[in-house]
């Protein structure tokens, strides 16, 4: 009786603000978007579907898929670059290891907006990298690269690298070198023994970091509004209009929605596939 | 193979690095133009002292941080003592359900807490970003405390309990302070995150609560001048401050790191 009452104790406060400040509000933004939008801003009262049914307008359904198609990409090329690193990071001495993790983990206490800022001063037309071409090329004409898909797709890879090179070290950390000799002692070329013990045991640190990145990704706002320039849209970008500009809060509360539900389809695939994956890492 | 793995660690480390060693340089340029090299200065530094605005917005990303960082302390610290001390019903569920908040898109909680507001009728202000930020900083405290908690000797508190203390007696003098480098741990990585939280604050801020970040992004929409070079520079030097105290308070491995850097 006694254990319960500390139970209790300990548990009400994060159960009392989480229903209040987190399901409350999903339960809120789901309300309105199955509301009518009012003619100044505001909202009328009244049920609808509409805003749903303008989600499978063409417009949408495109930026959509440029959304999902960025975070697909991002996700790629963490994972191209970040695999390596973190395979070549969890077999270095270990004197030296944890201050190349430190030098990882670094970014991910730095401001994001900071982090996006510097790509502007790198991809301006007057900025570094084009300042560098142009001294290595003396007839180089500068490149418009703000404000294109390009600086986006580079600014997202460059904000959620770490959060990609994080899981996978943790996961190849782990790794049971004898289960690699053992492979090489039965025949394995180190290339066989690669693709079949090493990439199949750490596949819950490639699905881990495949979710950190691709679920921010796909929402983000912050880096197609800074390095796309508002140019291209994301659908971070049109549910962030339709609030401060648009002044249409029940569609974007529709949009937000379906963005939750992208992602919650993401998790659940995810978890699905690390339950697969458990018969086989036992 | 070995050969390309080192050039991915160089390329990589280069791709982290050099954008932000590039802030701090510029943030040294004399010019008036943010990226071309003109001559060294400390000029943009001086500047913002005399920025009113900027100050303004600083104390406000202080006391939304410091508040938020202390209501998630608390809550998660309990919440981290429940999950990981007891066995009840739905504590696969709580679970999931406090790590949702970190885990969908920022900017789907801040609508969801944006139309909530509006719902109920809670103006929005710095209260607003209070409670935002604490919903998020719950789920990062209750992590790292929760981390303490799994390598965390049983039978001191078992010792205690023999020797005659009763509960409340062996959480404040067994428990709490063992845990205390996580709880420390924890509150130092909320405030940071709490501190560079733009998304959120952007949405759940009421006209006129400026925080920095908030501040930041309105100079960088409306009109860049190397003042976000130094801006950027002071804080990037207080992320790594925190970093720092975050790895000492987390203790071993980083301990004898740091005495080889020395």
């Amino acid at each position: 009786m006694r254990r319960n009452y500390y139970l209790l104790i300990l548990l009400f406060p994060v159960v009392f603000w989480l229903v209040c400040f987190f399901l409350l509000p999903l339960v809120s933004v789901f309300i309105y978007s199955f509301i009518e939008r009012g003619t100044y801003g505001g909202v009328r009262w009244n049920f609808t579907i509409e805003n749903y049914q303008r989600l499978f307008d063409g417009l949408y359904l495109g930026i959509l898929w440029r959304s999902v198609s960025t975070a697909l990409v991002c996700t790629a090329i963490c994972l191209l670059l970040g695999y390596p690193f973190a395979y070549y990071l969890a077999r270095y001495k270990p004197k030296h290891r944890s201050i190349l993790l430190l030098l990882v983990v670094v970014p991910f206490w730095t401001n994001f907006l900071i982090r996006t800022y510097a790509w502007i001063l790198i991809l301006r037309t007057e900025g570094l990298m084009n300042s560098l071409l142009g001294s290595i090329f003396p007839n180089w004409s500068p490149l418009e690269l703000l404000n294109t898909p390009f600086a986006v797709q580079i600014g997202l890879v460059y904000g959620y690298l770490p959060f990609m090179i994080l899981p996978l070290y943790a996961a190849l950390e782990q790794l049971d070198m004898s289960l690699l000799e053992a492979a090489q002692d039965l025949g394995a070329s180190p290339r066989r023994a690669f693709w079949h013990v090493t990439v199949p045991l750490s596949l819950p640190g490639i699905l881990a970091g495949s979710m950190l990145v691709f679920i921010p990704t796909v929402g983000a706002f912050l880096t197609p509004d800074l390095l796309g320039g508002g140019k291209v849209s994301y659908i971070g970008n049109v549910i962030e209009r339709q609030f401060k500009t648009a002044r249409d809060w029940p569609f974007g509360s529709a949009l937000s929605f379906m963005l939750m539900g992208i992602v919650l389809v993401g998790t659940v695939l995810y978890f699905r596939a690390l339950q697969q994956d458990e018969p086989k890492s036992t | 193979m070995r050969r390309i793995l080192e050039a991915n660690i160089g390329l990589v480390f280069l791709f982290l690095y050099v954008p932000i060693l590039a802030v701090v340089v510029f943030s040294f340029n004399s010019g008036e133009q943010i990226s071309v090299w003109q001559g060294f200065t400390f000029g943009w530094y001086a500047k913002l002292f005399e920025d009113e605005a900027l100050w303004r917005a600083c104390r406000n990303s202080l006391m939304v941080a410091g508040v938020a960082t202390a209501i998630a302390t608390v809550i998660g610290t309990a919440a981290a003592l429940a999950i990981e001390r007891y066995r009840f019903r739905f504590r696969t569920a709580l679970v999931r359900c406090l790590y949702l908040p970190i885990i969908i898109p920022d900017i789907v909680l801040a609508i969801a807490l944006l139309t909530f507001y509006v719902q109920v009728r809670i103006p929005l202000g710095l209260i607003t970003v209070i409670i935002a930020h604490s919903v998020f900083n719950i789920a990062y405290v209750t992590i790292v405390v929760r981390a303490r908690l799994q390598g965390y000797d049983n039978t001191l508190e078992e010792a205690a309990r023999d020797l005659g203390a009763n509960e409340w007696q062996t959480f404040w003098r067994i428990t709490l302070p063992l845990i205390a480098p996580g709880i420390i741990g924890g509150a130092l990585l909320a405030f940071t995150l709490s501190i560079d939280d733009f998304v959120i604050t952007f949405f759940t801020a009421g006209v006129g609560y400026t925080t920095l970040s908030v501040h930041i992004y309105s100079l960088l929409k409306f009109g860049i001048t190397p003042k976000i070079n130094a801006i950027s520079t002071m804080l990037l030097a207080n992320s790594i401050v925190f970093i720092l105290l975050f790895s000492w308070f987390q203790g071993g491995a980083t301990t004898s790191q740091r005495q080889e850097a020395q």
